[in-house]
């Protein structure tokens, strides 16, 4: 076709040389490292929700001692109001 | 049964990625020793980077949710080489030794997988022009890398890169007429591994590696 089509046909060509033969075992130690890999993020996860679950139960149980809703109890310490 | 479950799915990914593996591993290893730059006798480093990336496409496997698994292992395999790139920057003997890594991944992207220029440039996170410029750039030095017709020993610009200079094996593959293409593969791993290894060791051990490249890549 065009100028550059050629060039890059010619190139392509260059590329598809002769190809290196694949490792029987490359599949077997890649599968294997991804399982790693995987376990990993599974534990790291795991530990994750745990640590959400603990930081739950550990606000329900300050909420439930403090009550921090309770209002305060009425102060008495305003001055009384005299000589209207 | 969670257990029973979970060993079931752990069967049948095995069982899918070896298939993937066994069907598109060959192409992806030569992709990958286009991209580190070594001849085709030698792959341990695109081994080991087509091994990290295919690990990370079976840690994925479950959640590719219909995604190409070859899509996916190439984008990795192009971002872990773009992240290692500085470690592949000492010429090896490849096809492409005489190319930048980033020229290299740009070429092995767009010519030899075919992946569009707006599809690279986002993968690479650099604009369009500049991928285009790239590409152009690294195919005018191959091309003038590559002997002419018949004619394997003098070179058109042995000036562009200082190690086409210094070249012990450049004759030493035959190239008689048709097997043209064959030759240029020989040629240029010939001078890649002499300058190599010369650099490093002396004249004397970069001769014989040198022969040894060529005569390994040229049948």
């Amino acid at each position: 076709m065009s100028f550059p089509d050629r060039k890059e046909t010619e190139v392509r060509r260059m590329l598809e040389g002769p190809h290196p033969a694949l490792p029987p075992d490359l599949a077997g130690r890649a599968a294997e490292r991804g399982r790693r890999m995987l376990h990993r993020h599974q534990v790291a996860r795991t530990i994750g929700w745990l640590l959400l679950l603990a930081a739950v139960v550990a606000f329900g149980v300050w909420a439930a001692i403090v009550e921090p809703w309770a209002a305060p109890p009425p102060t008495d310490t305003t001055p009384p109001l005299e000589g209207w | 049964m969670v257990r029973k479950r979970r060993a079931a799915r752990d069967g049948r990914r095995a069982r899918e990625f070896e298939a993937f593996v066994a069907g598109a591993g060959g192409r992806l290893l030569h992709a990958a020793t286009l991209l580190t730059g070594e001849p085709t006798g030698d792959t341990e480093a695109a081994e080991r980077l087509l091994t990290a990336a295919l690990a990370r496409t079976y840690a994925r496997w479950d959640r590719l949710r219909g995604e190409d698994p070859y899509d996916h292992t190439r984008r990795t395999l192009a971002a872990l080489f773009a992240h290692r790139g500085h470690r592949y920057r000492r010429p090896r003997g490849g096809t492409l030794a005489r190319l930048t890594p980033q020229e290299r991944l740009v070429l092995v992207l767009r010519l030899y997988e075919g992946v569009a220029e707006e599809q690279t440039a986002a993968a690479l996170g650099l604009p369009v022009e500049r991928v285009r410029a790239i590409c152009t750039r690294a195919v005018t030095v191959m091309r003038s890398a590559a002997p002419r017709r018949g004619t394997t020993g003098t070179r058109p610009s042995a000036g562009t890169r200082p190690s086409a200079g210094t070249s012990p094996s450049a004759g030493t593959p035959p190239s008689t007429g048709g097997r043209a293409a064959t030759g240029a593969a020989g040629a240029g791993a010939g001078t890649g591994a002499g300058a190599g290894t010369g650099t490093g060791a002396g004249t004397g051990t970069g001769a014989g590696a040198g022969t040894g490249a060529g005569a390994g890549a040229a049948p």
